[in-house]
């Protein structure tokens, strides 16, 4: 099946009172199926913003986004996002909060098992009857994450999820999404501001530019998995990137002087 | 050491149990004593433990709970059509702009509009007898539902209606899964509003045109010169409502375990 994602002269402009902003500049990328891609920029550069996008719940100003070669027009099950907040239903246990996400008609056995099996998967067991607000900021992100996982989308959009997870928990969470996506094969696009958790996890990294986003360079990670994080290309790549969020700071200084 | 906290909240509970029977506790002797010594008028207002005497009577005759339960049958009809029609213009007006714009003029101006000067115009149009009571109390229990339910639907938050959207649920999944459930604690707060209402109302209703009911027994009293069994009824409306509220806060607690702080 294709899974790839192409974004198509993609620009977008909010209007505001005070005129308009634009917050994405012409972008255009292919994305392979079954690729991992990872996006990475400044706060506000736009990132959520492509994200709802290929989403395909914002529309973009100009331009298009194709899902295997289809146009996207409206939200579908078969895309997963991951919000960048955990957006659980407070009046839902992590259970039921995690079934929500099963789209299908899946029989009833089957949706117990599918539940159960994702629960694990993020490390809740023993919580399936908690409610939301008894949970930790990390575990209400753990949840949100099931709740995409459990439909199989075969492109998956993660927008920083794993922000509020500590350093361990973040590791775990960053293999378990490498294991998933290696038994799924699903393409995967992960907006990040962890620079290492990029490097870690993708085929390829876009560096944005400032708002308007912009990409302003594409690193490929040749590096075979799975990676150490100490490598010798691993600190090359890390250093390629801080490089250019620094030469941005800098100019951006001298702008302003 | 686990029960320590246990007993101190006992004991807290306690505390603020007593405090406040303490004023009318308080006031309670001092009216006996009043009366006692004739101080107060006892043709107009009977000492507590005549009242007392009173309730013990009224009960036993059967006559305080026939006519409660001639009150509260009508509450809970008036309420189930009241309520019911609030909630259903209520998910409209907080789905459809449509509904909202057509429905907001007239809702602006029969809302303000007291339960006394229904009454005429309702035993103008529904007679004299259960119709006219009725719905009152419907239209008592109608605005509290009708407004806080549509102010739960437009407040809902937009980014759970997007992991809907997200995840294609349908119109009828939407609603019944997402938006309902959201609004559910302001319809709650707008019930418990409404069943205030309704009992107000009927009261009011009675005491107006009626052979039966609690409000009756009050209009009825004073005809009659019974100051006892007048303060009996008024007294037992206070707590009935009282009843009312606590139950349905039970409820609240029950059904919306989910929105509560933690302990
Ligand atoms: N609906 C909207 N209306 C107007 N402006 C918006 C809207 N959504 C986003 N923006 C603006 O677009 C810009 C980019 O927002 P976006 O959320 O995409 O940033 P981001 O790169 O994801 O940032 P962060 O890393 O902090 O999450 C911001 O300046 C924001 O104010
Ligand atoms: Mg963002």
């Amino acid at each position: 099946m294709n899974k790839s994602v192409d974004i198509l002269g993609v620009s977008k402009v909010f209007p505001l009172e005070s005129g308009e902003l634009q917050v994405l500049r012409r972008n255009d990328f292919h994305v392979e199926s079954g690729e991992f891609v990872s996006i990475v920029g400044r706060s506000g550069c736009g990132k959520s913003t492509l994200l709802r996008i290929i989403a395909g719940l914002d529309v973009a100003t100009t331009g298009e986004v194709r899902i295997g070669g289809r146009k996207v027009e409206r939200p579908s099950v078969l895309t997963g996002l991951i919000f960048q907040e955990s957006r659980l239903f407070p009046w839902l246990t992590v259970e039921q909060n995690i079934e929500f996400g099963l789209h299908r008609r899946v029989e009833k056995k089957q949706r117990e098992k599918a539940v159960k099996r994702h629960v694990e998967l993020v490390g809740l067991d023993g919580f399936e009857r908690a409610f939301p607000r008894q949970l930790s900021g990390g575990m209400q992100q753990r949840v949100s994450i099931a709740r995409a996982l459990i439909n199989q989308p075969n492109v998956l959009l993660l927008d920083e999820p794993f922000g509020a997870l500590d350093a361990l928990t973040r590791i775990h969470m960053q293999n378990e999404v490498l294991r998933i996506w290696e038994v799924e094969r699903s393409t995967m696009v992960l907006v990040t501001h962890d620079v290492d958790e990029a490097i870690f996890l993708s085929d390829r990294i876009l560096v944005l530019s400032d708002r308007p986003g912009g990409i302003k360079k594409v690193i490929s990670v040749n590096v075979s998995r799975p990676r150490d994080r100490s490598g010798v290309r691993f600190m090359e790549i890390r250093r390629e990137i801080y490089t250019e969020f620094f030469e941005a700071a800098s100019m951006s200084i001298e702008y302003y002087v | 050491m686990r029960r320590m906290p246990q007993n101190r909240r006992l004991e807290r509970r306690i505390r603020t149990f007593a405090l406040g029977c303490l004023l009318p506790v308080v006031i309670l002797a001092s009216w006996e004593y009043l009366g006692y010594k004739g101080i107060v008028n006892r043709s107009i207002l009977p000492r507590p433990s005549v009242i007392w005497a009173c309730f013990v009577d009224m009960i036993a005759s059967g006559r305080l709970k026939k006519h409660l339960l001639v009150s509260a049958s009508r509450v809970v009809k008036g309420f189930a059509l009241g309520g019911g029609a609030g909630l259903i213009f209520g998910i409209l007006c907080g789905l459809s702009k449509l509904w909202n714009d057509l429905l907001s003029s007239l809702i602006g101006i029969l809302r303000p509009i007291p339960m006394i000067a229904w009454i005429p115009i309702l035993i103008l149009l529904l007679g004299i007898d259960e119709g006219s009571k009725i719905s009152l109390i419907a239209i008592g229990s109608f605005w509290p539902v009708l407004l806080n339910t549509s102010r739960g639907i437009r407040g809902i938050d937009k980014k759970l209606l997007e992991v809907g959207i997200m995840l294609e649920k349908s119109r009828f999944q939407m609603l019944t899964k997402v938006i309902l459930p959201a609004a559910f604690p302001f319809t709650f707060t707008g019930i418990r509003l409404g069943v205030g209402n309704a009992w107000s109302c009927v009261v009011t209703a009675e005491a107006i045109a009626a052979a039966t009911g609690i409000g009756y027994v009050i209009m009825y009293a004073r005809e009659l010169l019974q100051p006892d069994v007048l303060l009996v009824g008024v007294l037992s409306i206070g707590f009935v409502g009282l009843m009312l509220d606590v139950v349905l806060m039970w409820i609240e607690k029950r059904v919306l375990r989910w929105n509560e702080p933690n302990e």
